[in-house]
């Protein structure tokens, strides 16, 4: 298949629909409407509902009864709308149940503002809602990536029963690039036999729920769930290594952030300075071998747009190994390649 | 010899938790046995919602879907609008419909999802152990209105029935009780209305039924029927609001 411009936004909802959802649930807010959009206009041609709830709990909860259903769904938001979804998302994980959740992130906290931002990590990678539960992160960092995360993250919901969330800074939303739509690769998938499907009369009654009064059968439930996160943790990360066989400044960066970074990485080393590239593409779970993979290693630099939060994942990923610094722009600042070169050499003891 | 009562399909053999006296009970029966009666139970899909009925997933004899507080409407959306053939009904107390899952029951009945609401009204927050509920009455006595429902400082209680009467959406809308063998009967043929609106596809359905909390209200089960009918009935007027069967008569 030819490569076609499409915009993030609308790259992410066609490969939603090309992964299979036919129901989408949501509510607008910038920078992420193109995806409920594309989606009211392209569902109904295939026999797909689109609906706009009244409210992002409203959306979440939506997707939480047709998940059950055993259908593919979806929702996307952005920062302040997922914070309002983790009610539905922490029922979604607790009744485990396949999803994808969508989030195109902004600045915060509060309100904040409508540019780029990559300061959910946290809400992103720790659960986010109540209790003792994971998601599955993908972080694309291009238009491409999007695509195949998002189509992918409907097979790895499926697989795990759990929902799934693809997480990109609102500029992966708002930019252009050329896109191909090709099938992941095939999983051999679970029955849905647990789906409200209605008994017809012929089974006992399928109950999708997460309450668990008995403490020893919630603590037996966790500890389900932590094998499943275990399971993810050992088969599910993905990361990509750039220029690390001999770096001895290895930066650290995901989303737009990692593109600006290699850009970086190619000057410092126009410069002499043997710098590399750690790319997490999956935040959750996030890449700790990747740090037993770059044998010179002399100084780790974070970079995000954020305040540093995967930042106490690379200092956990570095256990003291290394010194881990961090450089973040925030608020719809994007780091510039002078501000993050300035930071690298300032970190290796090279700043005039 | 001739059976003459045989108990619902439409539930199932598990015990119930409700409180000795609560209306609950009869409330599920007369649900389970309309979906029996309707021959929709191996179509059906319930949600249940946060409160007492919070374990109703155990009792209906069709798959259930447990919802979080107030927000079955929006679960029920979800599972109708993938599958807009099956059945599918909530089931709310006061506290999770009327307080917390406001804004979902009113654009559920404003969208006219083709979806069934029992709406179960004793005023006052059961599981939780007796707090104020959007219905709680005015004077009446709760754990978090110590001195009685103060209109001055709470407000007044909400009449979800009337409210949602107002939308198009909403086709059939009925306060029914079930205080007395008579006024069961009534509620029964009320909640096969509703279902029957939806089978139709006429659009959201909603029965609000007045129940006794004895335990909570601090009465006895019997004094609890009586304080329904003599505190509950003038707040809260049993009647049909909608009724696709009226639509068209002099408005």
């Amino acid at each position: 298949m030819a490569k076609i411009l499409m915009k993030g936004n609308e790259a992410v909802a066609k490969a939603a629909i090309e992964a299979g959802c036919r129901y989408f649930f949501g509510y607008p807010i910038t920078p992420q409407n193109e995806i409920p959009e594309y989606m009211s206009k392209e569902l109904p041609k295939i026999g797909g509902v689109y609906l706009q709830a009244e409210s992002e709990v409203s959306a979440i909860n939506m997707i939480y009864g047709g998940a059950g259903t055993g259908a593919r769904v979806m929702t996307s938001s952005s920062s302040p709308g997922i914070a309002l979804k983790q009610e539905g998302i922490t029922y979604i994980a607790g009744a485990e149940l396949p999803c994808v959740i969508v989030n195109m992130m902004r600045g915060g906290p509060g309100l904040g503002g409508i540019q780029p931002s990559q300061a959910d990590y946290f809400m992103s990678t720790r659960g986010g809602g109540n209790g003792d539960y994971r998601t599955p992160v993908f972080a694309p960092a291009s238009i491409q990536e999007a695509v195949d995360m998002t189509m992918e993250a409907f097979d790895v919901a499926d697989y795990y029963r759990t929902p799934v969330m693809v997480v990109a800074d609102g500029m992966i939303g708002q930019m252009m690039e050329p896109v191909e739509f090709k099938a992941p690769k095939k999983r051999e998938l679970p029955a849905k036999d647990w789906a409200t499907t209605g008994t017809k009369g012929e089974r006992k009654p399928n109950i999708i729920n997460s309450l668990f009064l008995d403490p020893q059968e919630l603590e037996d439930h966790n500890f389900k769930l932590a094998e499943k996160y275990a399971k993810i943790e050992a088969n599910e990360v993905q990361y990509e290594m750039y220029k690390t066989e001999d770096a001895e400044l290895v930066f650290v960066a995901y989303g737009t952030t990692s593109r600006i970074v290699k850009n970086v990485v190619e000057e410092l080393r126009a410069e002499g300075v043997k710098a590399g590239l750690i790319r997490p593409k999956t935040i959750w779970p996030f890449p700790f071998k990747a740090f037993d993979e770059i044998p010179a290693v002399k100084n780790l630099l974070t970079v995000e747009m954020s305040m540093g939060q995967m930042l106490e994942d690379v200092q956990m990923a570095s256990n003291g190994r290394w010194p881990v610094s961090f450089y973040g722009r925030v608020g719809g600042m994007i780091p510039t390649p002078q501000g993050i070169k300035g930071k690298a050499l300032e970190v290796i003891g090279g700043a005039k | 010899m001739a059976v003459v009562f045989k108990k619902t399909q439409g539930l199932t053999d598990a015990q119930t938790h409700y409180c000795p006296g609560c209306t609950h009970g009869i409330i599920h029966r007369i649900t389970a046995e309309v979906l029996e009666e309707l021959g929709v139970l191996g179509e059906t899909i319930g949600v249940a919602p946060v409160g007492c009925a919070v374990l109703a997933y155990n009792y209906f004899n069709c798959d259930m879907h447990e919802a979080a507080h107030g927000r079955a409407p929006a679960v029920a959306t979800g599972v109708k609008r993938i599958f807009p053939d099956k059945v599918v009904f909530t089931y709310q107390g006061d506290g999770d419909l009327a307080s917390i899952g406001a804004a979902e029951i009113v654009h559920a009945a404003a969208r006219g999802e083709k979806i069934t609401t029992i709406f179960v009204n004793n005023a006052i927050y059961g599981m939780t152990g007796g707090q104020m509920a959007p219905t709680t009455l005015p004077g009446q006595k709760a754990t978090t209105a110590p001195y009685g429902r103060d209109v001055d400082h709470c407000g007044y209680p909400i009449r979800v029935s009337e409210m949602l009467s107002t939308l198009t959406g909403a086709a059939f809308v009925e306060r029914v009780s079930v205080n007395t063998p008579a006024n069961v009967r009534k509620a029964k043929a009320a909640i096969k209305k509703a279902f029957q609106t939806q089978l139709e596809g006429k659009g959201f359905s909603i029965v609000e039924v007045l129940s006794t909390c004895p335990t909570n209200w601090g009465l006895h089960p019997l004094d609890s029927l009586k304080w329904l009918e003599e505190n509950m009935m003038p707040y809260y007027p049993l009647g049909n609001f909608r009724d696709p069967a009226k639509e068209g008569e002099v408005k």
